[in-house]
């Protein structure tokens, strides 16, 4: 293919830096308070209180029933009319958060319904309270189950952040962007992106084996 | 490992028994689960709960433990350190506090030995101790390692259950619920999950326990291991007491048909 060469390589220098000062920032601040809202959303659903279940169940359910790129559109351009003005970060955080948090939450769920009712018994039985039994006993053994689904969640995280070029972060992505339409390399630049993607995602992948191998270790092989 | 202020089994019954169960009820709709139990449990004795599968033993067992709420009845639990005795009353909401303290006072084996499984063996036992009733760390471990060497298990300290033979888990159990110094000790079928070469290790150790004077309800189907340490045996069925008395004339000479039935039906199996 008739590459400009000289092009590519000097473009992975703005292309990595948008990773390292974007994407990866982006997914890691965006998965973490997630994960934190996902646990809230999942226990809630299971929780006895109707409003406090129905409330999680609606959130569930607007967030996988609603584009990701509307929710971020919603939260960038759509607030300002409420008076709510955010920058591209902050509103590519919350939209991202607030994604993760409502797929996660059914993992999480799935995965405390998991445990066996003998192992919420047994703690009862020492004398642990309900939230006791829940952090000692209950979510040490979900978060086994919960590695390979959450794994895919964050893989998937990795690559929705792209999205967040379309509200002015400057990411991996958009640098791709704003090189291929100065230098008109479209072919060249968008596979060095979809490379840079690749390569984040393989080493995530990796960590994954090797937290599952971890967790793994109280279980008959 | 023997228990603290606990005189060893006397032959003449105290007046008054460490726990008392009185008029316990529970149905699901139209489908009578127990009905009028009453269960006395003296310092130091040992009471055998038999009948066939269906019959409420096991949820009678639980209800002492909390893990099951019956519809009506009382259980009281007789405080010997503060005189003032714990009584829960099932006909109105029991507040979590008594449910919490009712719990504090017994430990529960189960058939199915719910260890957990991302624990060893070790911080199974000091979990309890250590999480709950903030013992020190060190101390509870020296307890742990003394009750494990007790029943054999020293040298599997550091392994995960999933390591062990169900009749070495079962031991882990039991070493687990000591580990809290209950008043009472709670069995649920402790060996009718076990392979049959290994019931009789686990036996061993309960008839130990009797031995050494603890208190303690077992819910079983091993007649013969009743008839030896069970101080009294009940007999259950549909949900109500059959029959109850001391092991030997229950288990030898029953009185009602339902149970001679059942005695039979258990004993030929061998």
């Amino acid at each position: 293919m008739p590459f400009n060469w000289d092009l590519v390589w000097s473009s992975f220098g703005p292309i990595v830096t948008g990773a390292i000062t974007g994407t990866i920032p982006l997914t890691l601040a965006s998965f973490a308070f997630g994960l934190a809202l996902a646990l809230l959303v999942a226990l809630m659903r299971l929780s006895r209180n109707p409003v406090a279940s129905g409330a999680a169940r609606f959130y569930v359910s607007v967030i996988r029933g609603t584009p990701l790129l509307v929710q971020l559109f919603v939260i960038f351009y759509g607030l300002p009319s409420l008076g709510v003005k955010l920058d591209p970060w902050p509103s590519a955080i919350i939209a991202f958060s607030l994604n993760v948090g409502g797929y996660a939450a059914e993992v999480i769920r799935a995965a405390i319904l998991s445990v066996p009712k003998g192992q919420w018994e047994a703690g009862h039985t020492i004398g642990m309270s309900r939230a006791q039994a829940l952090r000692r006993i209950i979510l040490p053994q979900a978060a086994r189950v919960s590695v390979p689904p959450l794994s895919n969640t964050f893989i998937s995280l990795v690559k929705d952040t792209s999205l967040a070029s379309l509200i002015l972060v400057t990411e991996l992505f958009r640098n791709a962007q704003q090189i291929a339409a100065f230098s008109q390399e479209f072919m060249a630049l968008y596979l060095e992106a979809a490379l840079v993607y690749w390569v984040i995602c393989l080493a995530l992948s990796t960590g994954q084996s090797a937290l599952e191998k971890r967790l793994d270790r109280y279980v008959a092989h | 490992m023997s228990p603290t202020s606990q005189p060893a089994r006397a032959g003449a019954p105290q007046p008054k028994p460490v726990l008392s169960v009185r008029n316990l009820a529970k149905a699901f709709g139209s489908n009578v689960v127990l009905r009028d139990i009453d269960l006395d449990v003296r310092r130091g004795n040992v009471v055998a709960l038999i009948g066939p599968s269906g019959s409420g033993k096991t949820t009678v067992l639980r209800s002492l433990n909390g893990l099951e709420t019956p519809d009506a009845g009382t259980v009281t639990f007789a405080d010997t350190a503060t005189g003032t005795d714990l009584a829960l009353d099932f006909s109105a909401k029991v507040a979590k506090k008594d449910i919490s303290d009712l719990r504090d006072r017994s430990a529960m084996v189960f058939q199915h030995y719910n260890l957990f499984p991302h624990m060893t063996v070790l911080q199974n036992v000091i979990e309890g101790p250590v999480q709950v009733q903030k013992r020190k760390r060190a101390e509870a471990v020296a307890e742990a390692e003394k009750l494990l060497a007790r029943v054999g298990l020293a040298d599997k300290r550091d392994a995960y259950p999933f390591e062990l033979s169900g009749g070495q888990q079962q031991r882990v159990g039991i070493v687990r619920a000591l580990a809290l110094k209950p008043q009472l000790l709670l069995f649920d079928e402790p060996t009718s999950a076990l392979d049959p070469e290994l019931v009789g290790e686990v036996l061993g150790v309960i008839q130990e326990l009797a031995e050494e004077g603890w208190t303690m309800v077992i819910v079983t189907h091993e007649l013969a291991f009743a008839r030896q340490v069970a101080d009294e045996v009940i007999f259950m069925d549909g949900g109500v007491v059959v029959e109850r008395g001391p092991a030997a004339e229950v288990l030898r000479a029953p009185r009602q048909d339902r149970t001679r039935q059942f005695v039979r039906r258990l004993l030929h199996e061998f």
